[in-house]
């Protein structure tokens, strides 16, 4: 607190000097108006909030600890009398011929094949109208902006119809076909693109007798990097995420993603006949959101620019 | 294809991203640019463009008993405008969106607001715990929250139990709607609460100081300078929540297992319309109910947008 207080104090005086350049550095180093204080209020305040967002996810792990008789007799926010969180998770990666197993590579494979050519398709692209004037850009922008005002969800049935007239339904490339394209990845792309490779640059290398494929791989990747990283996060999320899409596209349960293949397990309790799981339901959704939770605390950094790039833009 | 997508803005951009459009660098061959954007616009017509097309073909056929596929000319948008399932269903997201998105915005508001006061002890732990339920998918989450609704081994049990309450089952017909609204908030809460405060901080800190030269209070720097600062990122917030609750579909469908009472199938129109091609191989008739939920969700983001903006040159 004193130091904070002394730095205020030395940017004060020097604010006086140069003005514009302490705002600045004033709006970086500190989070609000003059000194704020911290206030045991207000941070008890937002904590409802955070407890909101918490008291779900803490109760997804207590209970991935017990066995399923005991979820019905014991207390939901405690754990119960034994801990079975190491059986529950052999129990979830067996059960079925280890068909979570299965479900966990599909889910893996449409991320990589569908997330990451979403990637590259939306930085080419984004170089491209960025960097390049060419016949039909304002028209190719205007589809691509107009149709990210057309809900992904109203399009699923179409593709389905579509998909199936061709023959493409129940088969991986129903998922990973329609994950291909992110207008919103396309657009950040586009934003970053602009900023992040000097045209100077690309003239130097092109006045070197660099082709334009190499220039793109050699110079501008690099340079696009970060923002590479944050689309890649976001249409991660979506293809991970992803349940409507492979919900009307797949029939084989084989090529159920794990959204699909956990809502077949609590469903089976429903169905005439149908074993109840709901242990494995409990804990195969835990191990499901573990990784995504990793990545996104490693990447911060990533995701927060990301949001601002989408947003804040005036 | 997923709504929950941060999705760039619908009109600035063009503005936004003006410079780097107006100053082309020169190039040698004038068609260059399109051998970085063609793959994503060949794939994006294969996804997006051509679905909307087949689907505004099928939508003017029907299969009839007599006769086979026949052309109907617009008889099925006739049908539609009198089916009372369709209506319904257009209502209830209605009255969703009415109360939901206020309060999920409202939320994810005060929260950023507190963040960005710098007055949390903690602030960071706040910002991605808060935003941490975004990682994880629609399935995972309405598995949660049903589990934890139910009257069986759910916390509402428990509450019952221990207290001597009688808490009716969110999971109940009158309740329903709520306890998905509940669902829906707990996921997209810290995402929005993001936008806002990426918004938040990129607001000159100088503009404070001002204020608080000029006697302005805590309440007064809110409501006079960064509400108005984030307004822009709330109207996108608000286009993108609307068409998230228009397009309601994950939390119902995955509900309709625990709560098959209580959920129609024609509960949202996205529902009826995966019913109508699934269950009911009505694909004419699905085809146009997505084509009308398309227009009218795209004709309300517009006025919002409209709105939003006008407000903002005065």
């Amino acid at each position: 607190m004193t130091i904070t207080a002394t730095d205020s104090r030395t940017h004060r005086t020097s604010a006086r000097r140069r003005p514009a350049r302490t705002s600045m550095l004033k709006s970086t180093r500190f989070s609000s108006v003059t000194r704020p204080r911290r206030s045991a209020l207000l941070t008890a305040l937002t904590s409802i909030a955070l407890i909101y967002s918490l008291l779900p996810l803490v109760w997804l792990v207590l209970n991935a600890t017990k066995p399923q008789a005991e979820l019905f007799t014991s207390f939901g926010l405690w754990f119960s009398d034994s801990f079975h969180l190491i059986e529950n998770i052999a129990a979830t990666l067996s059960y079925d011929d280890g068909i979570y197993t299965r479900w966990l590579l599909n889910t893996i494979l449409y991320v990589v094949a569908g997330a990451g050519g979403a990637t590259l398709l939306a930085v080419a692209g984004g170089y491209g109208l960025a960097k390049f004037n060419f016949p039909g850009r304002r028209a190719v922008f205007a589809v691509v902006i107009g149709a990210a005002a057309v809900p992904g969800t109203a399009l699923a049935v179409p593709t389905f119809l579509m998909f199936s007239q061709l023959e493409l339904t129940n088969t991986p490339w129903s998922v990973i076909i329609p994950s291909l394209i992110s207008p919103f990845a396309l657009y950040l792309m586009w934003v970053f693109a602009a900023e992040a490779v000097p045209t100077e640059l690309m003239e130097a290398a092109r006045m070197d007798g660099a082709s334009e494929f190499r220039i793109f791989w050699q110079i501008a990747a690099p340079l696009l990097a970060p923002g590479t990283v944050t689309v890649a996060l976001f249409t991660t999320v979506a293809t991970w995420n992803n349940y409507f899409l492979p919900l009307i596209m797949l029939r084989d349960s084989s090529w159920y993603p794990l959204t699909l293949g956990l809502n077949a397990w609590n469903s089976q309790a429903s169905t005439a006949g149908g074993e109840a799981v709901f242990d494995l339901v409990i804990t195969g959704s835990l191990l499901m959101i573990l990784p995504l939770i990793a990545v996104f605390l490693l990447l911060q950094r990533f995701w927060q620019a990301g949001l601002s790039a989408g947003s804040v833009k005036e | 294809m997923t709504v929950a997508a941060p999705v760039a803005h619908v009109a600035d951009p063009a503005e936004s991203s003006q410079p780097p459009v107006a100053t082309p660098p020169p190039r040698r061959g004038k068609w260059t640019g399109w051998a970085f954007v063609g793959p994503f616009m060949v794939v994006f017509a294969f996804v997006f463009l051509a679905p909307i097309i087949y689907s505004l073909w099928l939508s003017l056929f029907r299969d009839q008993m007599v006769g086979g596929n026949q052309f109907v000319g617009l008889e099925n948008y006739i049908q539609a405008f009198g089916d009372q399932q369709l209506w319904r269903a257009l209502g209830r997201v209605t009255l969703f969106l009415v109360i939901q998105v206020p309060v999920m915005l409202g939320i994810a508001l005060l929260v950023a607001l507190a963040i960005d006061s710098g007055r949390l002890h903690g602030k960071n732990f706040f910002r991605i715990a808060v935003f941490m339920p975004y990682a994880v998918p629609a399935v995972v989450a309405t598995l949660m929250w049903g589990f934890m609704y139910g009257t069986q081994f759910g916390l509402v049990a428990n509450f019952n139990d221990m207290f001597g309450l009688n808490i009716p089952s969110p999971l109940a017909p009158e309740w329903v709607l709520l306890a998905i609204g509940n669902i829906v908030t707990w996921q997209f809460v810290g995402y929005n609460m993001l936008i806002f405060y990426s918004a938040l901080r990129v607001i000159p800190h100088s503009l404070y100081e001002a204020a608080e030269i000029d006697g302005a209070g805590q309440w007064r720097i809110i409501t006079a300078i960064k509400l108005p600062a984030i307004r822009s990122a709330m109207v996108i917030a608000t286009i993108f929540s609307i068409i998230g609750s228009f397009q309601l579909f994950n939390e119902p469908s995955i509900l309709q297992a625990m709560a098959p009472n209580s959920i129609s199938s024609s509960f949202t129109p996205n529902l009826y319309a995966y019913s109508l091609s699934f269950a009911g191989q009505q694909f004419n008739y699905a085809a146009t109910v997505a084509i009308i939920m398309g227009v009218i969700t795209m004709l309300v983001a517009y006025v919002v947008q409209l709105r939003g903006m006008r407000e903002d040159m005065r």
